[in-house]
């Protein structure tokens, strides 16, 4: 248990200190770094899903003025370490999925890079490919264990029995489709090799952690840390696509290291980002529920199957919040991939969590109308004591608190639906949860400049708020007023800071600040001299793991579909969280109402149309893969409990940036079969499901 | 095939050698080096280009620079002398409505088309009446604003921030 810091910056409602740039476009994101002369680079991708390059024409594309290099696997240096099959790019021949990197072109344009790129002839030996998902493939495999390493399969009690036992059962099948995590900003870089010397690389990264990028690009091409600089000062979003660089930063790298002197930029355009940038896999999630009349379970099951590439195996721990979610003496949860020659999934938000609480909290809503049971009651009666999984005591679990106060808010009493004219008119509701987490290393500096305090830590901002909340933390840790505090972050020069990745930034980074200002000012007391310097590191912060931190949330929504045409509206969305302590709640409400509209968009408009026979999304741009626009929200309000959290963190806080995305789907699946009678159990939610079975 | 162009570009006239090819947002971004204008897919699909070319709101990725010869452009950092802000910019700031900032001069300059679109009596595909002027109701700034994309769905901030700009005009 820690005594929380006492809040008097933390808690305030400050405007975004990169607001002004951010406005103005000035804010200077990875392409746009300014530098001298700058080469343009333009990849060259495979054009089959699977064989191998057998030859490349590039003797024409040399000899044009303006051409600067062109790479291919045949001419490419080696690189210290191609045992990472993603960043080996131009190490080999093989193909493993159609958009494969097979090459780059560095011009003095960027329309010259491109015109090149696309007209180099390749030749190929090309082989059958292999790349649709299905849940009876006879190579489903059980990987080593899933994402964030969660065990592969978990198994408590006898869920066969159970079911065999139990008043009521419920056996289901639901699918979460491919997404891609879209990013405004484009995967760019912009790299510079020093022209002489033993090798200085600086790279202007988009990601959502210069030193974790640093670390991957050093054990690529061999360097020391030291010979290695990455700034990246705003992030244009990631939601986890730039949480671990990928293919593209080692490109740019490469390319750069044919021109020493000479900066070169590279990003991605949208249509590669389906391929190069990660994804969600798709999911099947075989659900089982037992209970007695009343709703008690006896058994929880989940039986996830789901992709991976051939080339790189990542493994989405889907089932993971089945195992902690609701009390249940049986349960079980499984993961079997099918490798496929496919691009390469990854994080997007809330890997695991995000999938995972579509199929059982639709699965739960179905349960409560069999029974006929009110679907809050449904899940107040199976809340559990402990952390069913790990057997601890929550740090703070408050899922009944949001689920009750956002009925309240949301007006849940009485008929759930009603027509409207030409419109049904529903609501539903469903859990969220996420882990709450703080990662192992982060380390923060701090000194005293010019009568300010200056605190710098190789963080990121991904528009989350941390060049703003950073400093409300550091303010209070030192006992000083928040506006004569800096915090500079977004640069290896900076100490080491994790990713901003598992809604862990806030908890981790601001630990490691709160470490350093308590050293600071043990050090030098209240009255620092010019040029007082301390660090922390968040190792040294008390580590609580007697209990078992997450944080809760309740989604409420109004869907409309039209009787005739089947077009679905979703006029509300209502979240209730328990996030433990806000540190500013402007940006901690845009971060929640952000987690939900993208909520709704992956339950109504966004898919990634996959075509097997070819091996690619076949909607690759933003006019057909939708994601939600202005047009398509009506009101979206979230909300959060008073919550008093000692064990999590010296600040009390929970992560925010992934929750707002958990059951947000399935809220709007229940509430669209509350309007409807249709129960759509694979995502998205389209007209063309729902009007079969229109009244 | 190379061309030679004016462009006047947040007051100051520049002139520079294009590609036929080069869209006005890559001689805006690469060219000129006035990066406020976005590239968000090139396609104009997402609106993170938007400028004001001319007066009115413009994707510059489907523009081609050589076609716009003399054009007037005005960038979200061109809205207002530096150290002040445009009183849309100052809404969006008052209400939080971005996170990451890369959509924002898009949606920045797309919002002070769409107010100038509303002094005009512009309908949208929403106006019930064709024969009034419409009102400024958030399915009315809503409909108006759905050419800019934000992946951060900072929608339901964006649209009072609209609002409230156009109240203070």
């Amino acid at each position: 248990m820690t005594d929380l810091l006492q809040p008097h910056a933390i808690g305030q409602d400050l405007v975004r200190r990169d607001g002004e740039l951010k406005v103005r476009g000035t804010a200077t994101y990875a392409y746009e770094t300014p530098v001298e002369h700058p080469a343009y680079a333009h990849p060259v991708q495979a054009t089959i899903a699977r064989g191998r390059v057998t030859a490349m024409d590039t003797a024409a594309a040399e000899a044009l003025d303006g051409v600067l290099a062109v790479l291919t696997p045949f001419n490419a240096e080696r690189l210290a370490d191609a045992s990472d099959a993603e960043y080996a790019v131009l190490q080999g021949q093989d193909v493993g999925f159609r958009g494969q990197l097979i090459g780059v072109v560095v011009a003095e344009t960027s329309e010259l890079a491109r015109e090149v790129a696309d007209g180099i002839a390749v030749r190929y030996d090309e082989q059958p490919h292999d790349a649709e998902l299905s849940a009876d493939r006879p190579d489903l495999y059980a990987p080593e264990q899933v994402n964030a390493g969660h065990e592969t399969d978990t198994a408590e009690g006898d869920v066969a029995a159970a079911m065999a036992a139990a008043e009521v059962t419920l056996e289901r099948t639901y699918s979460t489709a491919m997404y891609h995590n879209n990013p405004l900003e484009p995967h760019a870089t912009t790299a510079l090799w020093e022209p002489a010397g033993d090798g200085f690389l600086t790279l202007w990264d988009s990601t959502q952690g210069v030193h974790p990028d640093r670390a991957a690009v050093c054990q690529v091409f061999g360097l020391d840390q030291e010979q290695v600089r990455v700034v990246c000062p705003y992030v244009g979003g990631g939601f986890g696509s730039k949480g671990l660089p990928h293919a593209n930063v080692m490109l740019t790298a490469l390319a750069a290291r044919a021109l020493p002197g000479r900066p070169v930029k590279l990003a991605l355009t949208r249509q590669q980002m389906f391929v190069l940038a990660g994804y969600r896999t798709p999911t099947i999630q075989r659900m089982q529920l037992a209970a007695d009349s009343r709703g008690r379970l006896s058994a929880i099951a989940i039986d996830v199957v789901e992709q991976t590439s051939k080339v790189k195996e990542f493994a989405e721990q889907t089932g993971v919040p089945t195992r902690m979610m609701y009390a249940s003496p049986s349960r079980r949860s499984t993961h079997r991939l099918a490798a496929l020659d496919v691009p390469i999934p990854s994080w997007m938000r809330a890997p695991g969590e995000c999938p995972g609480m579509f199929g059982p909290e639709v699965a739960m809503d179905e349960l409560a109308e069999e029974l006929d049971i009110d679907p809050i009651e449904l899940r107040v009666r199976n809340e559990p004591e402990v952390d069913p999984e790990t057997g601890k005591p929550w740090s703070s679990r408050n899922l009944v608190r949001c689920l009750r106060e956002g009925a309240e808010r949301f007006g849940w009493s009485g008929p759930r639906a009603h027509r409207d004219g030409d419109w049904l008119v529903g609501t539903g509701v469903a859990s969220s949860v996420y882990p709450t987490m703080r990662q192992a290393t982060s380390t923060a500096n701090l000194r005293y400049e010019d009568g300010r305090y200056v605190a710098e830590i190789g963080a990121a901002d991904l528009g989350t708020g941390a060049w703003t909340i950073l400093p409300q933390i550091t303010a209070d840790a030192l006992g000083v007023d928040v506006a004569d505090v800096d915090v500079r972050i977004g640069d290896t020069r900076y100490p080491v800071a994790s990713v901003a990745g598992g809604s862990s930034g806030t908890n981790t980074w601001g630990s490691a600040l709160v470490v350093a200002a308590r050293e600071f000012r043990t050090k030098f007391g209240a009255d620092p001299r010019d040029g007082d310097e301390a660090s922390g590191d968040v190792d040294q912060a008390a580590q609580d793991d007697t209990h078992s931190p997450y944080a809760f949330g309740a989604q409420f929504v109004e869907a409309r579909v039209n009787a005739d045409t089947g077009e679905i509206r979703v006029p509300r969305l209502l979240g209730v969280f328990g996030v433990g302590r806000v540190v500013n709640p402007r940006t901690a409400r845009s971060q929640l109402i952000g987690g939900m509209t993208m909520g709704l968009s992956m339950a109504l408009h966004e898919t990634s149309a996959w075509d097997p026979r070819i091996g690619q999304v076949a909607n690759h741009d933003l006019a057909e893969y939708h994601i939600t626009v202005n047009a398509d929200v009506g009101e979206i309000e979230a909300h959060w409990i008073d919550e008093h959290d000692p064990y999590v963190n010296v600040m009390g806080s929970k992560g925010i940036g992934e929750i707002g995305i958990v059951g947000t789907a399935a809220a709007v699946v229940n509430a669209v079969h509350s309007a409807t009678g249709v129960r759509v159990r694979d995502l998205p939610v389209t007209l063309d499901k729902l009007l079969p079975g229109l009244p | 095939m190379d061309a030679e162009i004016t462009l006047r570009v947040d007051g100051e006239a520049h002139r520079l050698t294009v590609d036929t090819r080069t869209s006005l947002l890559d001689a805006l971004r690469e060219r000129l080096g006035n990066t406020s204008p976005k590239k968000g897919c090139d396609h104009g699909q997402c609106g993170a280009c938007t400028v004001l070319l001319d007066g009115d709101r413009a994707l510059t990725c489907l523009a081609l620079a050589v076609a716009h010869d003399g054009a007037e452009i005005t960038t979200a950092d061109g809205l207002a002398p530096a150290g002040e802000l445009h009183p849309v910019q100052q809404a969006f700031l008052d209400s939080d409505a971005f996170q990451c900032g890369y959509c924002t001069p898009g949606q920045v300059c797309s919002a002070v088309g769409v107010l100038d679109e509303f002094e005009r009596g512009w309908p949208s595909h929403v106006t019930e009446d064709l024969t009034g002027r419409p009102e400024m109701t958030s399915d009315e700034v809503a409909e108006r604003m759905s050419g800019n994309l934000c992946r951060c769905a900072a929608y339901v901030n964006i649209t009072p921030a609209v609002q409230q700009a156009g109240g203070a005009r």
